[in-house]
């Protein structure tokens, strides 16, 4: 049999449903946020940390020109070198059927026998080449799936060249392609990029490499110095046209993933922390107003003879109730989350996940957090109730105190109306919960701010971009230099409207101490389809001399306009010139620089020639293009802008759009749950004081003013301080999401996702309030003047 | 100082002895008790009179335990309670006190078969609930909840709680305060009723004079202090009282 006190704690419950409800769901949404986040970050970190130790993914990596095997000797030999592996990797044309421009492909060597000692192969399905069976390859697994490839299924692919039938014989994966992007690419790309293995003596052969490599990785040993490490194999691979060894963090894929885990990792303590905070804050609220008005129902139940204990334990078990609620609902609301969250990672990071259906450790430290942060909220409130003497049974509380706020005494509010006065009063009267329900607010509208800024910068860098910078509609990139005059040719393809020529040149750029490998691209002087901006988007002139470097190169340099830095040329005759920095601009990707095309050939002391070819053409004739250029051997590959912005907007845009939805929602959570408990709890206050207005002669729309405007006014002291938060919060994310060194997201925060924000908060606040006076109206006059209160 | 009073050969079950209540008010000091002796005779029904903010309630809840004294000792049995810490204190109400306050004090959630039964759940030997309510005339009334209940109901109520456990003592903060003259008498009725068939000793408080007949005896408090303490010779059934 259910005793009499539990049935108290249910009717008592049943009263407060709505708000209890409103509660259990914040609750409910801090655990299923830091179920969430916690399983992916652990997901991620775990697989990521297996996967890496089990295929052995290296820690330095370099690519050169070319160098003999006994190269690789000396590098072995560097301190705090422990194993390297060289290789050759070749960049390939992959023709696919129905496909426009070809897909890219990335062959990597395979040693003649057993794995590869470094960055293994995950073969999925299939098995692995046997060497001396020049054509067999593994092929990128998800880029198999798109083209629908299986072992035994053949793939043609231009090596050197010439077009050759390629067999697949396996499908796989590596830890160098978690996150599978091509060089200079922007998004991953499934459909038209795919790493690819091949046993060594086939590639040295397609490719005359014999005896020889052009890529090679290393591990290191247990706390070695890898800045040192990186110079020394710099100097060694120097002469044989090295572009720079590079650690983990620079490696693409690699960085990519650990800034994705950062992110979580920011948010995983900092998103539930919130929700925790708001709804021990509204147990607070109600249980502070029911405790208050039950005290003459805990000093009977004292004087009966129950105990201190009992009684704490009685409010103990209604929070634990709604906080059970809240878990139940958040624990199996985080499981799918986060199953759908690791999903939509699985989408972007292929490795293998370890995955269970629930974290149950991490769902069951999310459960006991939100008890602690309940019993916290409640504290004072229990403290209270077991605390009451029970000779207050006899007495009524003593009338609440008021005090003249001091807005009322602004000169200019002499004359405020008494109804707007009983506002400010019951604001004064408790600042803090104005200042915390205000708190709650501003958090929501932060939140929704974060969910939804990351959209906000992509429409301007695109338009920036591609719009204004990148102004071609294909470009070509060669295998090697080819005289100015191919220009001619590709002007008389069909179908091109206009052609550029560029010289691009990998370089290192250096001002004493500081240096940075990146690219300098040579521009005609008449150039039509590569524009430069500075930052404050004028067009950037390309100087008679000189260069013009991003400001972002700029500051790592600690270069003006105006000084003189050095370029360390990684070809030709690999020399270092002084050139002078005549300008900055800004760019969203990468450290480049750019001088006039006539200039980089005097640098570099060659005749004119070009290795880049950006093209207009007439849409109706893109496909006959398309394939007269894939026909042309020295082309190394063809990009189609309008292809690479669709990838980018389809990937990003799929993925912002269920972050977008999934914070607004448990940010209305929040806003209506704080609006709501506010204004049941001011009700519950107020209603003697409401009543006696409405019989005074107030109508129900006054009478409401007065309830809601306190809630109002919290509303919109927490608007403005929600629109600096988010900023602040999208600030601090944008800072741990990208490499600023590859990637410049501008902090661009627009207009309408203030006013969504701001929208979704008041439409929250709006339809809470539409609850509680919906009460108001029903108010009975009579029965809440006869009880006493 | 009144004399002794005749019965004092009587065995005491509950007496306060220079019983002193201060209460600090900020910086004034309020003297609720100033040094109050009074016993509570086995099986007696006792009235407290007194004008308002004579110090009844305030002797009344020393004397059930709801609250200790500053100075002086309550004796149940000669045990000291007023010594006794909030543990003790909880089972001596829960053991051996019935309360009935001015305002009910029932729990709204909770209906009326169930605020009695917040008692009898429990006590060792308690009457059954609905026996409870039969005695104080409610047995009809049994599932309405407080709201639904008239004042003299819901106070009918309180008292078939509070005799519910079968309290050695039994005591009523003003009982009909707040009650018309009829539903008050139907109340006192209860109140004489338990006195008399189930011997429970019972304290009355009440600032209305005219009650003081249905007394055994009768307690005057003025000023925090015993103002008279007499035995009534003839005891009036509540039935006949008028005011
Ligand atoms: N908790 C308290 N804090 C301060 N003063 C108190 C408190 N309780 C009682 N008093 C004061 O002690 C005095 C006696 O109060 P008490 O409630 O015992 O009077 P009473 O005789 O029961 O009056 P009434 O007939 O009005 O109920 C009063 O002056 C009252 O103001
Ligand atoms: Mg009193």
């Amino acid at each position: 049999m259910v005793n009499v006190l539990d049935r108290k704690l249910f009717r008592d419950l049943m009263r407060l449903k709505g708000q209890a409800l409103t509660i259990a769901l914040v609750v409910a949404v801090g655990v299923a946020n830091y179920i969430t986040l916690r399983s992916a970050w652990r997901a991620l970190g775990d697989s990521r940390a297996a996967y890496y130790e089990q295929y052995r993914f290296a820690d330095v990596f370099a690519r050169l020109k070319r160098a003999p095997d006994s190269v690789a000797d000396r590098v072995q030999d560097v301190r705090g070198v422990s194993s390297v592996y060289p290789r050759v990797v070749e960049e390939v044309l992959l023709p696919m059927v129905g496909l426009l421009t070809p897909a890219h492909g990335q062959i990597i060597s395979l040693p003649a026998q057993g794995r590869p000692p470094m960055n293994d192969v995950l073969v999925k399905s299939g098995r692995f080449p046997e060497s001396g069976r020049g054509n067999e390859v593994l092929i990128y697994e998800p880029f198999a799936k798109e083209h629908d490839l299986r072992p035994g299924s053949t793939v043609p692919a231009v090596l050197n060249g010439k077009l050759h039938e390629l067999i697949v014989v396996g499908l796989a994966l590596s830890p160098e392609y978690v996150f599978a992007i091509e060089p200079g690419g922007m998004a991953s790309d499934d459909e038209r990029f795919a790493p690819m293995w091949m046993s060594k003596s086939a590639m040295a052969a397609a490719f005359r490499m014999e005896g020889a490599f052009n890529d090679i990785v290393l591990r290191l040993e247990p706390g070695a110095d890898e800045k040192a490490v990186l110079i020394a194999v710099d100097r060694i691979l120097e002469p044989y046209g090295g572009l720079g060894a590079y650690g983990r963090d620079l490696q693409v894929s690699s960085s990519i993933l650990d800034g994705e885990i950062a992110q979580i990792e920011a948010m995983v303590l900092f998103l539930p922390a919130v929700f925790l905070a708001v709804a021990a804050f509204l147990l607070n609220v109600v249980f502070s107003r029911m405790v208050t008005l039950q005290r003459g129902q805990i000093a009977v139940i004292k004087a009966i003879g129950y105990r201190n204990s009992t009684v704490g334990l009685h409010y103990l078990k209604m929070v634990c109730i709604i906080v059970v609620l809240g878990s139940v609902l958040g624990v199996g609301f985080g499981a799918w989350l986060a199953d759908a969250m690791l999903d939509l990672y699985a989408g972007f990071f292929r490795l293998p996940m370890a995955r269970g259906r629930l974290d149950l450790p991490v769902a069951i430290n999310a459960v006991i957090a939100s008890f602690v942060a309940a019993v916290l909220g409640i504290g004072f409130a229990l403290h209270n109730a077991v605390t009451l003497p029970p000779a207050e049974a006899m007495r009524p509380p003593s009338p609440t105190r008021y005090r003249a706020s001091p807005i009322e005494r602004m000169p200019g509010l002499r004359r405020i109306r008494q109804s707007t006065m009983m506002v400010f009063r019951e604001i004064w009267r408790r600042p803090l919960r104005t200042v915390l329900s205000s708190a709650g607010i501003a958090f929501a509208l932060g939140i929704i701010i974060l969910g939804r800024f990351g959209k906000d910068a992509h429409g301007p860098i695109l338009d920036l971009q591609f719009g204004r910078q990148q102004r071609e509609d294909i470009s070509v990139n060669f295998t090697d230099e080819v005289e100015d005059r191919g220009l001619g040719y590709l002007a008389h393809l069909p179908g091109v409207d206009q052609v550029d020529g560029y010289r691009t040149t990998p370089v290192r750029f250096r001002s004493g101490p500081r240096w940075r490998d990146s690219i300098l691209v040579g521009l005609p002087p008449d150039s039509h389809l590569r524009r430069l901006f500075t930052r404050e988007f004028q067009p950037a002139r390309i100087p008679h001399s000189g260069i013009l470097i991003t400001d972002v190169l700029a500051d790592i340099l600690e270069a003006q306009p105006g000084d003189i830095i050095e370029v360390d040329l990684k070809e030709g005759d690999r020399g270092t010139r002084q050139v002078r920095v005549s300008g900055t601009i800004d760019e969203a990707f990468g450290l480049q620089g750019y001088m006039q095309k006539r200039s980089l050939h005097e640098l570099l002391r060659e005749k004119p020639t070009i290795n880049t070819a950006l093209l207009r053409v007439d849409p109706g004739r893109e496909a006959e293009l398309q394939a007269r250029l894939a026909d042309i051997p020295t082309v190394q590959s063809i990009h189609r802008k309008r292809t690479l912005l669709e990838k980018f907007e389809e990937q990003t845009g799929r993925t912002m759009q269920v972050i977008t939805l999934i914070l607004t929602l448990f940010a209305t959570a929040i806003a209506v749950a704080v609006v709501y408990n506010n204004a049941r709890v001011s009700l519950s206050v107020r209603s003697r004081d409401l009543a006696t207005l409405r019989v005074l002669g107030f109508t129900r729309a006054e009478v409401s003013a007065i309830l809601l405007g306190e809630q109002a006014v919290q509303v919109f002291l927490g608007i403005p301080v929600g629109m600096v938060l988010g900023t602040w919060g999208a600030r601090a994310l944008l800072e741990l999401q990208a490499d600023p060194e590859q990637f410049r997201m501008p902090m661009l925060i627009s207009s309408q996702t203030y006013a969504f924000s701001a929208v979704v908060v008041l439409a929250a606040a709006v339809l809470s309030a539409l609850l509680v006076r919906r009460r108001l109206d029903t108010l009975d006059l009579v029965g809440v003047l006869k009880t006493r209160e | 100082m009144p004399e002794p009073n005749p019965q004092s050969e009587r065995s005491a079950i509950l007496a306060a002895h220079d019983v002193t209540k201060v209460y600090r008010m900020g910086d004034v000091d309020v003297h609720a008790l100033r040094g109050v002796n009074v016993p509570l005779y086995e099986g007696e029904l006792m009235v407290l009179l007194g004008p308002s903010g004579s110090g009844k309630s305030t002797l009344l809840n020393i004397l059930g335990a709801l609250d200790v004294p500053s100075s002086g000792r309550v004796l149940y049995r000669d045990e000291d309670i007023a010594a006794a810490g909030e543990r003790e204190l909880t089972e001596f109400r829960r053991d051996h006190v019935g309360f009935v306050f001015q305002f009910y004090n029932l729990v709204p959630s909770l209906t009326a078969r169930e605020n009695v039964a917040l008692v009898t759940e429990i006590t060792e030997r308690p009457l059954d609930p609905s026996e409870a309510l039969e005695l104080v005339g409610l047995t009809d009334r049994m599932h309405h909840f407080p709201a639904q209940l008239s004042g003299g109901e819901q106070q009918r109520v309180a008292i078939a709680r509070a005799v519910a456990k079968q309290p050695e003592i039994l005591l009523c903060d003003e009982p009909t305060g707040a009650l018309d003259f009829k539903t008050g008498i139907r109340v006192l009725e209860v109140i004489d009723e338990v006195n008399r068939s189930l011997g429970t000793t019972t304290a009355v408080i009440t600032h209305h004079a005219p009650i003081a007949s249905m007394a055994d005896r009768v307690v005057s408090l003025s000023d925090g202090m015993v103002a008279s303490d007499r035995s009534n010779e003839k005891k009036v059934s509540p039935a006949d009282l008028t005011w």
